[in-house]
């Protein structure tokens, strides 16, 4: 078993060239108890890019091993584990072939018992999907960093979400952070999640590359010497990979393999636990970030339900239109999956209006909403606003929207 | 007594230049000023794929109370024009250059020379009312750096005297957190462009003093030429 407290470091002063009392960064941080990290350590305020953020998220993980192919915007946060596994951070560090290879091996090393995170955007986020759709069913607890980025022709490397709405049915756990200080939370909580024994997923932490991936904001961040407790790789709904005792079984259970009839139902009841252990790591969720939305002015009359960016917009919009004295209310989804159903319910069961700000052409979020809501409310929910193609929603859009909504349904 | 709430200020930057002109690194470099100076600001650069001299932009928000907004400023009041072919030659991801201005902006342009707009241009910025600067920046950086190099110095140092946000002494700050200090991450291509100008200047503390000189160049200049914004005008600390 490889690895499977997580603590054990290969890596030598000799190896790394480095002094000969060099111990790795890692080995100076102490584990601390997830709760603790991140409701009661004191923060520091920094002034930096969701890069950056990404990176000292990354240095408080506790990860074993990191593999990522470089793809714009992803790379920037990337080239910072570089660092991190410069000074021992991370354990284990490398540039895959392309996405099918990097998504195959971290799945690999997951199976191992270690943590394991990766990262891409759009483009190569669609070339690995092969590999990323077998990872819930796999239960491979993986972390990986989507800095989404436009997936269509003609060629772009601006942000446009619609990536996400190709895993919104994969079974892996899927949160949106709308800033830089989310880009450093989430992974934290998705990590912890995602390795409960009763959730054993795979959980992605999707952010609008440049907008936030490139741009500096304040981040509020706990000390550096303290760190999450090493994966327990035993700690698992499956076992992890027996490493010492080859062969290695690679596949989870054999019967399911087999194209009979037995394996039908065997496969069906598979994929309903997974889908099952999407819905309880909510609890783990709500226990992490405090909820799964963020309610901004509640019993509003006109509500805005936005994920991501889109927040930031709406946001300002809800603040703009205070001071004109007019309350307009927020719903910030931060897990899509877990999606908060009963959440978004509450919040906006009385509300007339409801607008779905998206920064896709799709508007799957609106999709998701009107499932939701259909039948139960009595709200006019506003087939947009949307930009796409990497376009910026200007706070003036959703205003306007607004205006015109407000004349549309009395 | 209720504490009287001060209004909310914003000043919405949009930077337009060329690729290697440090138009990422100005933003960086004003946006972080801000922080230090104790206000609020965020930034976010917008550029192809990294290479010399195609378009780049990049947008800074100032404000004295929390930002919410992120991305692109489609509706800036503020426009720092930091090469003439973003204008002459259309290098530019917003055409024409002005698009999205706010009634009274204000436009910075390094050229030391007015440049001629077209007839529909010039009758577009009369209907804004927008305030034209220019300013030698690149003939600054030459004289007081000797390299062009620092042309986005004199930019950030405008900014400076306009606004007197961020002041001088936050704005020497901020480019010694750029350079030395605890680094400011802008782009992997910017260290390769740092290694360059090392070797030019052989030690950064030298490559510090030249950038301080162009800051408190462009600083007096806007001062001289009566640009600024505050009643107090920023000092220069020369």
């Amino acid at each position: 078993m490889a690895n499977v407290v997580g603590s054990s470091v290969c890596r030598t002063a000799v190896d790394e060239g480095k002094p000969a009392d060099w111990v790795p960064g890692g080995e100076k941080q102490t584990a601390v108890d997830p709760m603790k990290m991140f409701h009661e350590l004191p923060r520091e305020q920094l002034f930096i890019t969701g890069s950056e953020a990404a990176r000292e998220s990354m240095r408080r993980a506790n990860i074993d091993i990191a593999i990522a192919y470089p793809i714009t915007p992803q790379s920037e946060s990337m080239q910072q584990a570089g660092y991190l596994y410069d000074e021992g951070y991370i354990k284990e560090y490398y540039r895959a072939e392309e996405e099918i290879g990097t998504f195959s091996a971290i799945s690999g090393a997951s199976r191992a018992g270690v943590r394991s995170l990766t990262a891409t955007s759009g483009p190569g986020l669609m070339r690995g999907m092969e590999a990323i759709s077998s990872w819930p069913g796999a239960r491979t607890p993986i972390i990986m960093l989507n800095m989404c980025r436009v997936i269509n022709t003609p060629l772009a490397i601006q942000p446009d979400n619609i990536e996400m709405s190709f895993m919104l049915n994969t079974g892996i756990l899927m949160l949106h952070a709308e800033n830089q200080q989310d880009f450093y939370d989430f992974p934290l909580a998705a990590i912890c999640a995602s390795e409960q024994v009763d959730v054993t997923l795979p959980a992605v932490v999707s952010v609008d590359g440049f907008f936030c991936t490139h741009a500096r904001g304040p981040v509020k961040v706990t000390p550096e010497e303290y760190k999450l407790p090493p994966r327990d790789g035993w700690r698992s709904a499956v076992p992890a990979m027996d490493n010492e005792n080859p062969p290695a079984r690679i596949s989870r259970d054999a019967p399911i393999q087999k194209s009979n009839f037995i394996s039908y139902h065997m496969h069906s009841s598979w994929q309903q636990e997974v889908f099952a252990a999407v819905e309880r790591s909510a609890k783990y969720f709500r226990k992490y970030l405090g909820s799964l939305v963020e309610v901004v002015n509640p019993g509003a009359e006109d509500f805005i339900v936005a994920s991501g960016c889109a927040v930031s917009q709406a946001r300002e919009a809800v603040r703009q239109e205070g001071e004109k004295g007019r309350k307009v209310g927020l719903v910030k989804i931060k897990t899509i999956r877990p999606f908060p159903t009963e959440e978004i319910y509450e919040a906006v069961k009385d509300a007339k209006r409801i607008l779905i700000p998206e920064f896709n052409q799709a508007g799957w979020l609106h999709k998701e909403v009107c499932s939701v809501l259909y039948g139960r409310t009595k709200g006019v929910i506003k087939n947009g606003p949307r930009v796409y193609g990497g376009m910026t929603m200007p706070t003036e859009m959703i205003l306007e929207w607004l205006e015109e909504f407000r004349k549309e349904v009395k | 007594m209720a504490e009287a709430v001060e209004p909310v200020k914003r000043y919405n930057i949009r930077m337009a230049g060329i690729g290697g002109q440090g138009v990422v690194t100005a933003s960086h470099i004003v946006s972080n000023g801000v922080v230090i100076s104790g206000g609020f600001s965020s930034l976010v650069p917008f550029f192809g794929s990294e290479k010399r001299n195609a378009p780049v932009e990049s947008y800074v928000r100032i404000s004295n109370s929390t930002i919410y907004e992120i991305g692109e400023i489609i509706f800036p009041n503020v426009l720092m024009i930091f090469h003439p072919s973003v204008i002459t030659l259309g290098k530019s991801y917003t055409m024409p250059f002005y698009t999205g201005l706010k009634q009274n902006g204000i436009i910075l342009i390094n050229s030391r020379t007015p440049i001629p707009f077209t007839p529909d241009e010039e009758r577009e910025l009369e209907e804004k009312e927008a305030r034209i600067y220019y300013l030698p920046a690149t003939e600054m950086a030459n004289d007081l750096a000797k390299t062009e190099l620092a042309t986005n110095m004199a930019m950030c140092g405008a900014i400076s005297g306009i606004f007197g946000l961020p002041d001088a002494k936050s704005l020497a700050e901020s480019v010694k957190d750029r350079f030395i200090g605890k680094g400011i991450v802008t782009s992997g291509g910017t260290a390769a462009l740092d290694s360059a100008i090392e070797k030019k200047f052989a030690k950064k503390q030298k490559l510090l003093e030249a950038n301080q000189k162009v800051l408190d160049g462009a600083i007096q200049y806007t001062i001289d030429q009566g640009w600024s914004e505050v009643e107090q005008p920023a000092k220069s600390t020369a």
